[in-house]
Order: C-alpha cells, then sequence, then structure tokens
C-alpha cells in the first residue's frame, strides 16, 4: 500500500492540491491498480525491446523553421488565455 | 443522385430531431446550428449549379467533444476547457468541410475521453436509445447515441482502448478504430499518443468506409499519421469472404457464457455459412493486456494532460474569483497553487485518478519496473498479433463481455470499470484496425439491447477488414 506521504510526493509532481481525506481513497485506489499491475512482473521480458512507434516508423523529418503562429494568429490563440498583457500571455512572477 | 431532399432540408430535420429526443438522450453538448446551416446552403448552391459534388457533401454529422472545430467550444467533457473556443480545425475536421460535410455540433464524452459509459463527463450522462436507464457506452458515447437515435446521420470518435467500438457495441450502430496513424490525430485532444486515433460511428459498414476514405492520409500536422496512397474503401467492397480466414481466439472466448456466447455463436455460424474458414488461434499474452494498457495509458495521460495549467488557455482558478478555493483566509496565489489549484478542481476524479497513477509510474525510479516493462510485454502482445495473421486474415471475438449496463453499476468500482475494454484495448495495443459491428440482441427487461461484435485486421488492411464486415452486414 502505497504510504500518505507517497500520495503527498505523487500529487506534488502532478500538480494536484490534495484535501486530507482524498488521500486515503487514492492510497486504496491506486494500491489497487498497481496490485493488478504486479502480473505483468511475471513475465520475462529480459530479452525483449520496447515498443516506440508501433507500426515501426522511424524519424520523421521537416525543416527546421519556425512560423509566428502559423495560419491562426496570435490574436486568435491569446483570446483563450486567462490573462494576457500587451499582447503576451501573462504569467504570475516565479521568484 | 437523386436529388430527394436539399442538404437544409435535411440539416432542419436533424435539428427537429435532436431538439425532440436529445433533452432524454443527451448526445450533444453545443450544437452549432449556424455553421451547419451555412454549410448545407453551400451544398445546395454547387448542386443546383451542376457541380459534382462528393458522396458525404450535404450529409449532417456529429463530432466528438475532443476535437477542434475553428470557433466552436471544445470541452473534452470535461470543466477545464469549459470556455475554450478552438481557434482552428482539427484535420479531420478541414478534411470533412472540404468535402462539404455539415457538421450539426459536439458530442458528449468521457472527460478527456477516459471512460467506458460517459459517466465521467463534467457535463451530463448520455442515455442509450434502446434503454434509457442504461449508458450508452464511452467514451465516445455521444457519437454513438447520435446516430443511433437518428441524431446524426454518421458521426466522428476517437478510439483509445475501446471508446469508439465499445459504445458502438452498446447502441447498435458501426465503428471503426483504424490502424495507428491512419489519420490524423492533429486537432484530437491527445488522451494516450501511443494508442489514440480517431474512427467513424455509422448506421452501416460502407457509410464507415466512405467515412474513413475523407478522413485518413498522411498530415505533415502529425508526425505520427502514416503514410498511404489516396485510397476509397468502399471501392474495395466486394460482398464475397470465400475462403478467407477468420480466428477466434481461445482466450476471449472461453469464459463467454449464456446468451451473449449463444448470439456470438450464430454469427460465427454466419461467417461460415458466407465461406470464411473458422480457426480456433491463441493469442497467448491477452490475460497481460488489460494491465499492460492500464498502466501505458495513465502514464501518457500524465504526461499530455500537464498541458493544463491554467495559464495558456482554459480554466484558470483565480485570486479574487472562486472563493471556496480560498482557504485559511488566504486571498492570493502563487504560480504553484495556481497550477495546483487549477487541476484540483478542473479535472474529475477518474482524470486525477490517471493522472497520480501515471506520473508514479513515470517518476523517477519506477520508469522501467512500470512504463518500460509494460511497452516491453506490448511487444509480446503484437508478436502474439503477428504470429496469428500469419495464419489467418482476421480476428474475431465480442467486441465487449456485456451489453450496455445500467447507469451507476459500475461507477463506484475503477477496476470493474475497466474491464468494460477486455476486447478492445488489445487492438489499440497492437496498433491494428478494429472494427464493431451488429450481431444481434439480448433482452433484458423488456428491453432489446444490441451485441456488437468485433472484427480486427492486419495493419493497414482496412479494406479487407470493410470488406469482411460489410459482408456479414448485407447478408
Amino acid at each position: 500500500m502505497l504510504t500518505k506521504e507517497e500520495i503527498q510526493h505523487i500529487a506534488g509532481l502532478a500538480r494536484i492540491s490534495l484535501h486530507e481525506k482524498e488521500i486515503e481513497k487514492y492510497q486504496k485506489d491506486l494500491s489497487g491498480i498497481l496490485d493488478y499491475f504486479t502480473e505483468l512482473q511475471k513475465l520475462d521480458t529480459e530479452s525483449v525491446e520496447a515498443i516506440g512507434h508501433i507500426t515501426g516508423m522511424r524519424n520523421v523529418f521537416r525543416q527546421d523553421k519556425s512560423s509566428d503562429f502559423g495560419s491562426i494568429g496570435k490574436e486568435e490563440i491569446l483570446k483563450n488565455a486567462p490573462e494576457t498583457k500587451g499582447g503576451y500571455v501573462k504569467v504570475k512572477s516565479v521568484l | 443522385m437523386n436529388k430527394e431532399i436539399t442538404s437544409v432540408q435535411l440539416t432542419k430535420d436533424y435539428f427537429d430531431a435532436i431538439k425532440k429526443n436529445d433533452p432524454e438522450i443527451g448526445a450533444y453538448l453545443t450544437l452549432t446550428e449556424e455553421l451547419a446551416l451555412k454549410q448545407a446552403q453551400f451544398v445546395d448552391q454547387r448542386i443546383a449549379s451542376g457541380e459534382e459534388v462528393d458522396l458525404l457533401a450535404g450529409i449532417p454529422c456529429a463530432i466528438k467533444d475532443n476535437m477542434c472545430v475553428d470557433g466552436v467550444r471544445a470541452t473534452a467533457g470535461s470543466k477545464m476547457l469549459d470556455s475554450y473556443i478552438s481557434p482552428y480545425d482539427a484535420t479531420v475536421i478541414s478534411r470533412l468541410k472540404e468535402v462539404g460535410a455539415v457538421i450539426l455540433g459536439k458530442t458528449n464524452m468521457d472527460e478527456f475521453a477516459m471512460g467506458s459509459s460517459t459517466e465521467n463527463s463534467a457535463y451530463q450522462l448520455t442515455r442509450n436509445p434502446h434503454d434509457a436507464e442504461r449508458v450508452s457506452g464511452g467514451s465516445s458515447g455521444g457519437s454513438a447515441a447520435a446516430v443511433a437515435a437518428d441524431e446524426a446521420a454518421w458521426s466522428l470518435g476517437s478510439d483509445t482502448g475501446g471508446s469508439i467500438r465499445q459504445p458502438a457495441s452498446f447502441c447498435g450502430v458501426v465503428g471503426l478504430k483504424p490502424t495507428y496513424g491512419r489519420v490524423s490525430r492533429h486537432g484530437l485532444i491527445a488522451m494516450a499518443s501511443s494508442l489514440d486515433q480517431i474512427g467513424p460511428f455509422a448506421k452501416t459498414v460502407e457509410d464507415c468506409a466512405i467515412i474513413l476514405s475523407r478522413i485518413s492520409g498522411e498530415d505533415k500536422m502529425d508526425a505520427t499519421s502514416a503514410q498511404s496512397a489516396d485510397k476509397r474503401y468502399e471501392d474495395f467492397l466486394t460482398g464475397n469472404i470465400k475462403g478467407i480466414k477468420i480466428g477466434i481466439p481461445k482466450e476471449y472466448v472461453q469464459n463467454l457464457e449464456g446468451k451473449i456466447k449463444e448470439e456470438f455463436e450464430k454469427s460465427v455460424e454466419k461467417f461460415k455459412s458466407l465461406g470464411a474458414k473458422i480457426v480456433e488461434i491463441s493469442l497467448p499474452h491477452s490475460s497481460y493486456s488489460l494491465a499492460t494498457y492500464y498502466m501505458i495509458m495513465p502514464s501518457e495521460v500524465s504526461s499530455n494532460l500537464a498541458r493544463f495549467d491554467g495559464i495558456k488557455y482554459g480554466l484558470r482558478i483565480n485570486d479574487q474569483e472562486n472563493t471556496e478555493f480560498i482557504e485559511n483566509g488566504k486571498t492570493e496565489r502563487n504560480l504553484l497553487e495556481t497550477y495546483m489549484d487549477t487541476r484540483e478542481y478542473g479535472f474529475g476524479t477518474e482524470v486525477k485518478r490517471r493522472i497520480m497513477l501515471g506520473t508514479y509510474a513515470l517518476s523517477s525510479g519506477y520508469y522501467d519496473a512500470y512504463y518500460l516493462k509494460a511497452q516491453k510485454v506490448r511487444a509480446l502482445i503484437r508478436d502474439d498479433f503477428e504470429k496469428a495473421f500469419e495464419e489467418v486474415d482476421f480476428i474475431y471475438s465480442p467486441t465487449a463481455p456485456e451489453v450496455a449496463f445500467k447507469a451507476g453499476e459500475k461507477t463506484d468500482d475503477p477496476l470493474k470499470m475497466y474491464l468494460s475494454d477486455i476486447y478492445t484495448v488489445t487492438a489499440n495495443l497492437a496498433g491494428v484496425p478494429a472494427i464493431s459491428f451488429p450481431i444481434g440482441f439480448l433482452e433484458s427487461d423488456g428491453k432489446k439491447l444490441p451485441l456488437g461484435g468485433q472484427l480486427m485486421g492486419k495493419w493497414f488492411d482496412e479494406e479487407g477488414l470493410l470488406n469482411a464486415a460489410h459482408t456479414f452486414e448485407t447478408n
């Protein structure tokens, strides 16, 4: 079973606030699903190469060229931002 | 073309049907009446002026709400995107607009396509048109129900682990998940990128073939989209499957029982009578597929959904508003608190559960044991298919181990809900195309509930797959 501290650590990494009462629920739910996953550990996969692209596609190249907001346009894109300032998305101060 | 009805009239008829039936069914989240009528008028004008138009021109359809239509809200069934207006068309949408398809609206779905019943939608439940007490399946339940309830002639859904095929089975329509890479996902709100694929719902296999021809093909906006010749899949529907080999995986059918087993066996007999050769096969790693899926999918979900941060678009829990989130009298949030509270409030329970699980699986020290391990088992599952396809042309099973269940029956137990996907997830893991089509009905409480059969085909053999299902359907 995952500990309370582990659940809090995962939530922090996932950037999701947790309320105290949810921690226990996640402990139960996640542990249940992870138990189910232990089945896979029984399989020997030592010499198996992991799947990258399922139909075996290799590198896909394109020109290293940028286009300013493509055909959509900056204004259209910024319309969906919760907060903008002077044509930029506004972000809270990091420091 | 018979010119029996104009596109405008047909479109209006569908909106009348939606207004009459949808308050009970709940298939749609957003209607795009203005856009639809404009598209319909345009097609009518082209036909009136003697122009040759495409088979799909003027035909009204519905789009799952995780695909972007320029100027239209796209919620993906989440509060996180409640106010999001897409500034561009998904590639599938621009291709449909080019041929003159008419878009009626956006359909309900489990939040970010995570669920098997639409019960995880932040907005509403989509009820099954065959029995309103039951679910329509998921996650593309709205798109399946819209077609089944005649609220659209056809629709688009997305399928990550069965999200097209299981609702198609529950609602008694045809649903196709193409080969991974067959259809561009540019403009599809991503769930699990190594599994996601867009595909059609329709009343017939032939309609699905026609739709696939219009939406498929390479796209420079989706680097995973496969190169493919410009094919008209409807031209391959010969109605002849004499001599083809259909494999039935013993691992899939050994636990079937009761009426589902009976109906499934009847459908196998029908394939035999059409000249197909039925062979028992083995997919030895089948029992690992659900666990593999439920590790790979949440891992990719946790990565894809990291983009919802309350900054660039979508919901933000603001400092002054949303006072219920101001705890201990604190009225200001720093950047981290903005992220965390926005995601806490914006995502529903199942989405958060999968993000948490995926974050754990990908976190430092666990990657090898979980995600990498699952991608290795996935290679073994793909090898099972490669071996099977040396022997047979198609693989056949029921689409789901059940018919539509009652709303609320499984919401308390995530693992029980996940079992709905047992026959469908392997096609996504292996990347092969798969189609669900109606094979019969089960009676329950005096209601006739549809049951679907699933054919899986070889990579990029959609024409063979569609022909096999078409031959079954039309005989």
